[in-house]
């Protein structure tokens, strides 16, 4: 590859990988988001037990 | 729109749509911007990052101007959700400015040789704004939740505002002053086909932002929500 | 009139609070005869005037940072704030009489500034006097609104430069220009469109920084 192509594919990679990036942080996101979420049914749970 | 009306019967939120079309634009954007549009007869291939660099800025720009807008809502009391929107805003905008200065210096060094060049008016003007805007966020945390915190945030956005041509008027002034132009560039001459190719990517870079921006601000919303559930539940 | 009447007394509790206590102003003063003769030091042998010019701006915004953190410090520390914010005076009142006050302290300290300045390195002509008096009506504007943002973040002190280095650049380019530039005017009126443009956008924007 010549020097200009390995720059075009520098910038355009950039942009890739922060795309890429942000997947990584939507995941772990998720993942807590499930967490928390299980959390909530258990207290749910819990509190139609009381009841 | 919004996918947290009070009703049982939620609209389909249209943000998955909105984010399909965004991949396919982007898609289509990258294969006219490598093999529809001609090589440019004086840059050779680096060229081609223009067609993303300049709709990423362009971007930003919009992302802070929306911010503003949106905090200005907020100011003017139309809403509690103004806050949040604008804060989701300007970080789209601080990312898309923090790739605008990333992309523009890969081109920098593809053009000219050098990682950074103060010539370079719109470069100059994004590491303003980055440095403001990141002063935002650290501002933003830095105070407790609440409608102290969502005021100074808007106020400090139309700031921002204020300051993008205020700025570029002062790095203009200080271009042919303060360092003497060395480089000289002229703005590419477009062919047909390189517009278009332009207005693809633009519209495309445009869709992936404000998908972004709605996919972030689903997520803060489900938080509050979860938040509220929590509550309520214990 | 009485918004004015209110603007002043508010200034002139503010001179008299530091007349009395005299701490701010001789840091003030200090500092930048202090960061004067570091530049000085710092200033490799065969550097121009203009280098110098330059410098001249970095010390008058950083002693200007130093005021201004201790602008709303009275304020703060008898926690009277929230009065003058419930008070019946408009709030925009309250920053306008506190810029004055600041302003008349960046005079003061210019006063000392520009003659040590013009002592140490090279003159001063009429038009780094003018960029001066310009700027210095942007920074207490801007800087008296964002030391009051940064009175109500935790991280106080160590926010308020990075607020306000950003907005700054725009002064010290009008600033610097106004003194080497073979075109002083223009860059006069920049600084004049950047007093105006900010100082409305502080008048109207302050009472949202100090309500809840």
């Amino acid at each position: 590859m010549s020097s200009g192509e390995k720059y075009v594919a520098a910038a355009y990679g950039v942009v890739f990988l922060m795309v890429l990036v942000y997947v990584v942080i939507i995941a772990a996101k998720l993942a807590r988001l499930e967490r928390e979420t299980a959390e909530l049914a258990e207290l749910a749970r819990r509190r139609q037990a009381d009841d | 729109m919004s996918t947290s009306s009070p009703n049982n019967s939620l609209p389909k939120s249209r943000v998955p749509a909105l984010a399909a079309a965004a991949a396919g634009l982007v898609g289509l954007a990258i294969f006219f911007a490598f093999f529809v549009a001609p090589e440019d007869a004086d840059q050779g291939i680096s060229q081609r990052i223009f067609y993303f660099h300049v709709p990423i800025a362009l971007t930003a720009y919009a992302c802070f101007g929306w911010g503003a807008w949106k905090a200005l809502q907020h100011l003017r009391g139309k809403g509690e959700r103004y806050d949040l929107e604008s804060y989701v805003a300007v970080h789209m905008g601080t990312i898309f400015g923090s790739l605008t200065l990333l992309t523009g210096s890969i081109w920098a060094k593809a053009s000219w040789g050098h990682w950074w060049l103060w010539e370079e008016d719109q470069l100059v003007l994004f590491l303003v704004l980055f440095l403001f805007y990141s002063a935002y966020f650290m501002l933003r945390f830095s105070i407790d939740e609440g409608p102290r915190r969502a005021n100074i945030s808007a106020v400090y956005a139309l700031f921002g505002v204020v300051l993008v041509p205020v700025s570029f008027l002062a790095i203009r002034l200080a271009e042919n002053v303060i360092h003497p132009t060395v480089f000289t560039r002229e703005g590419p001459q477009m062919t047909g086909t390189m517009f278009l190719t332009f207005c693809i990517a633009w519209l495309a870079i445009t869709t992936l932002a404000y998908a972004l921006y709605r996919v972030e601000l689903l997520g803060k919303r489900l938080d509050a929500n979860l938040r509220e559930l929590r509550e309520a539940l214990s | 009139m009485s918004y004015l009447a209110d603007v002043a007394t508010l200034a002139r509790k503010d001179l008299r609070l530091e007349l009395r206590a005299r701490d701010t102003l001789p840091a003030m003063l200090l500092f930048v005869v202090s960061t004067l003769v570091v530049f000085h030091f710092a200033l490799p042998a065969g550097a121009d005037e203009m280098a110098a010019h330059g410098l001249l701006w970095v010390a008058l915004i950083f002693t200007a940072l130093l005021g201004l953190a201790r602008a709303w410090a009275p304020e703060r520390e008898s926690g009277a704030l929230e009065g003058l914010v419930l008070a019946p005076c408009d709030r925009s009142a309250i920053w306008l009489g506190k810029s004055l006050a600041v302003l008349v302290f960046l005079v003061a300290v210019q006063v000392v500034a520009l003659p040590a300045f013009a002592a140490f390195f090279a003159p001063v002509g009429w038009e780094t006097v003018a960029g001066v008096a310009l700027a210095s009506v942007g920074i207490c504007t801007v800087g008296t609104l964002l030391a009051a943002m940064a009175a109500a973040s935790r991280t106080r002190e160590l926010i308020l430069p990075l607020l306000f280095l950003p907005l700054a650049i725009p002064l010290v380019v009008g600033g610097v220009g106004a003194s080497v530039s073979s075109e002083p005017l223009e860059f006069l009126a920049f600084l004049g469109l950047y007093d105006a443009l900010f100082a409305i956008l502080c008048w109207a924007s302050f009472e949202y920084v100090v309500s809840e």
